[in-house]
């Protein structure tokens, strides 16, 4: 155990320098000028120049890439272009909120998912099956822009259940956080749905029941403990997902999270910023998965031997 | 006058009356998409910015409410120049403090000015000072201090210029010389842009970075009578759609990005929200850019064509009449706009002639860039139809707007490029404004924001003698003459000028304000004039 998560730490770091050449080059190659963006159009040539002087913009990639790497290893992200923080200042004031978010989100999706999944298998092929079904594939399928503003419109504005927009506490963060999660939780329904199938017609379940354990507990300790590691999994896929998701659900809401930081960030190229918040999600991303592996292995001790 | 209507405007007009001065008191509301970056008046420089610093800062001139006046603000009286137009006396206002308590001096206005030159602060108002005695050498870091700004007394600060000046006093107006204590920027440490200090009607009182911003009224503020509110909270990251229902709900008072474009027509056709609209056009200019130094475009005639070709009107349709059509370079509201300017007609029989005549008579291909954004790509659509009308094929290429621009500003790259999002709005209200930074031969270089690269040294010589006619009785003669330099310019048809954007803006039914408090043509917003019904 000790070494499987030593050597998914050691990938891990691996996949941050990765994350962080990547995005490093990328912006890099961008055909824009951030100089240019961080002085606007009414500030001569000369101005632009000693702008990308004093930013060091004009030094060669591999010396700015050194530089920035070197100021990583001690922990400084630099500081924006656009506005005068530091980029880990910036970041730590939006984690929190970003958390929140993700932590509702996910919430929702084992609220909405878990109980849609086991009515779905025990109904199968009948209409609850049906109707989860269809909801797993509109959820999926159904742009977030377009839903949230509808949750919106209809939940806040028509029948003001809930604020518009903004943040604050519980009644601020439920139609972001199902904005997020609806999709994951047709999702869920649907991976659940097809393992409770699965695991229903093995013979643990079969002998469970002729022993007379009652059809809720067969279903709930029998049958969804074996059921539900595919959902832990994706749990930690989902927090990767969330990390594009936010950015347009933030803006919707006017949720002060990173989403919105690095969307406005990359509107004026503020290259500090974008590497930032690219790193830190790479670095959530990996953490997730890595914490979603372990978690399986305590749950299903099969795998530890796999 | 319908006699329905005419009783209640008749109460109406009495109420406003007995009202009289606005009433003291309250807070308002507003709202933005974006974060805002910062305060700092020697950075923060757009549209959304620019009134909340004005809120917490003031410069030794301002313009009056609604017009391109210049009047003293920070100053005691407008300055004493000399006669060769080079030197401008400053006498400031007695008894102004910060909002830190300590009286504003003549030594502040020096560091003001030299920070902005400072390349350490990355202002992107540099250029606009650099024309002061021995501010070249200051920014090269050859000189400790400005040669130019010499201070008198405690009151008294002298400004001396390379060459006279024209715009000068409407560039000591600018956010760049908004007034700042040296001591505050110090204890900021890098972040005066989110702990700003000034002289101004508000203070910022708290500052949750991408939920709000609350400002607080500055109870010591000089200007008699101001403000009229005790507070305004900006809040930002409103989604604009969002915010309008926010509006409507009075959980909003004005929004700050105006009215969302999915909703425009459906509000602006609705009665019930006529008194929540107030619209003017701004001191702004949409344009197709037509690069002169490439391909076919580098014949005026064929420009002319194109000129010819565009249907403006269609344009405009596009934008839900947002705008109304450009004749010239130059919006009307700027000083200098020729009134009699007729512009090019839309006529394709005329287009196709003037191609004929420059010998392309079957066209010919090219490229026009346009960013990526909704409706601009639209635009850039129509543009193509009316040009295929001509004979002329364009091939379109949307990119992201930093691409764009960038593109825009590499010599012979770009043919034409719809300015659509990148539209040029004056810095501050004089013609010079419209010509060096955009179409002088200085801007027509790499990273210049001069897209059609023309350059014209005989039409240089001619701005810079205009801007040497400094004394007030030559300026109806300057600006004729920069009518006469802009009339050229049309000739050549470097742009197709398209339309002057209207801006509209939608406030709620408690807050005060008439249009040149909230659509000032420079500063957009007056906060400090503005109140609520209580």
């Amino acid at each position: 155990m000790l070494r499987f998560a030593a050597s998914r730490t050691l990938q891990s770091l691996g996949v941050l320098l990765v994350a962080s050449v990547l995005t490093f080059s990328l912006i890099f190659l961008l055909p824009a000028d951030p100089a240019r963006l961080v002085a606007g159009p009414s500030a001569s040539v000369e101005t632009v120049n000693s702008i990308r002087r004093e930013l060091g913009l004009d030094r060669p990639f591999a010396v700015q890439y050194a530089g920035y790497l070197g100021g990583l290893v001690r922990g400084d992200l630099g500081r924006s272009y656009k506005q005068q923080s530091t980029v880990s200042s910036l970041i730590a004031s939006r984690v929190g909120p970003t958390f929140q978010l993700m932590l509702g989100a996910i919430a929702l999706e084992l609220l909405i998912g878990i109980p849609l999944g086991i009515w779905a298998a025990l109904r199968r092929g009948r209409w609850p099956d049906r109707i989860v079904m269809g909801f797993a594939f509109l959820g999926a399928s159904a742009p977030q822009f377009w839903l949230g503003l509808s949750l919106v419109y209809l939940l806040a504005y028509a029948l003001n259940l809930f604020p518009l927009g903004g943040y604050g506490g519980l009644s601020h963060l439920f139609l972001p956080a199902l904005t997020l999660g609806l999709g994951g939780a047709g999702w869920y329904a649907r991976v659940l749905r097809s393992s409770m199938l699965d695991v229903l017609s093995r013979d643990f379940v079969r002998t469970a029941r002729a022993k007379g354990v009652a059809p809720r507990g067969v279903i709930l300790r029998h049958a969804l403990r074996n059921a539900i590691t595919p959902v832990v999994t994706m749990i930690g896929l989902d927090i990767g997902a969330f990390m594009g998701g936010v950015v347009v659900v933030e803006s919707v809401f006017g949720w002060p999270g990173l989403g919105r930081l690095v969307w406005d960030a990359i509107r004026v190229v503020d290259i500090p910023v974008i590497v930032g918040v690219v790193i830190f999600s790479a670095l959530v991303i990996t953490l997730a998965n890595l914490l979603a592996d372990l978690v399986q292995l305590l749950i299903d001790p099969r795998t530890r031997y796999a | 006058m319908h006699r329905a209507l005419g009783l209640p405007l008749l109460l109406g007009l009495t109420l406003a009356l007995a009202q009289g001065a606005p009433q003291r008191g309250g807070t308002i509301t507003v709202s933005y998409k974006d974060d805002v970056t910062t305060l700092d008046p020697a950075i923060g420089y757009d549209y959304q910015n620019w009134p909340m610093e004005k809120m917490v800062f003031d410069a030794l001139l301002d313009y009056k409410p609604g017009s391109t006046a210049l009047e003293p603000r920070l100053a005691a009286r407008m300055p004493e120049v000399s006669r060769d137009g080079k030197t401008y006396t400053f006498t400031l206002r007695k008894g102004v403090k910060f909002h830190n308590g300590r009286v504003m001096t003549a030594d502040d206005v020096r560091y003001t000015l030299e920070r902005v030159l400072d390349p350490k602060t990355k202002s992107p108002g540099q250029s606009f000072y650099t024309g002061i005695q021995g501010a070249q050498a200051f920014v090269d870091g050859k000189a400790k201090s400005v040669k130019g700004i010499q201070v008198l007394g405690p009151d008294r600060v002298r400004i001396t210029l390379e060459a006279p000046n024209a715009a000068f006093l409407n560039i000591m107006a600018m956010n760049f010389a908004f007034i700042v204590p040296r001591e505050a920027v110090a204890a900021a440490g890098g972040d005066f842009g989110h702990k700003p200090v000034g002289t101004g009607p508000f203070k910022l009182a708290s500052w949750v970075s991408g939920q709000q911003l609350q400002f607080t009224r500055n109870p010591n503020y000089f200007m008699a009578g101001m403000p009229s509110l005790d507070g305004v909270t900006v809040k930002v990251g409103l989604d604009p759609s969002v915010a309008f229902l926010s509006l409507q709900r009075g959980e909003v008072d004005l929004l700050g990005d105006g009215i969302p474009p999915a909703q425009f027509l459906q509000v602006t056709r609705d009665p019930k929200f006529k008194p929540n609209i107030v619209s003017k056009t701004s001191v702004n200019t949409t344009y197709l850019s037509l690069n002169t130094k490439m391909g076919p475009l580098k014949d005026v005639r064929v420009r002319q064509a194109i000129n010819h070709a565009v249907n403006k009107t269609k344009i405009l349709r596009i934008i839900n009449g947002r705008g109304v059509v450009a004749q010239s370079v130059l919006p009307p509201l700027m000083p200098g706009y020729n009134k009699g300017e007729q512009g090019y007609t839309y006529d394709p029989a005329k287009a196709k002639t003037l191609l004929t005549a420059a010998g392309f008579p079957n066209g010919f291909s090219t490229t026009l860039y346009t960013n990526s954004t909704d409706p601009n790509p639209r635009i850039a659509q129509s543009i193509q139809q009316d040009l295929a009308q001509v004979g002329i094929r364009a091939q379109i290429k949307s990119l992201a707007q930093s691409s764009v621009i960038d593109a825009a500003g590499t010599p012979n790259t770009v043919p034409m490029v719809w300015s659509g999002g990148m539209a040029w709005t004056q810095d501050y209200p004089d013609p010079s404004d419209f010509y060096w930074p955009i179409l002088s031969c200085r801007s027509a270089v790499q990273g210049g924001w001069n897209w059609p690269m023309y350059c014209d040294k005989a039409l240089d010589a001619r701005a810079d003698k205009a801007d040497r006619m400094v004394s007030s009785n030559q300026q109806a003669a300057r600006l004729a003459e920069y009518g006469r330099i802009f009339a050229a310019l049309n000739k050549q048809a470097v742009w197709v000028p398209v339309f002057h954007e209207v801006r509209y803006m939608m406030k709620s039914d408690r807050l005060v304000g008439d249009v040149n408090n909230l659509v000032d043509p420079t500063h957009f917003i007056n906060y400090e004039r503005l109140s609520v019904r209580k």
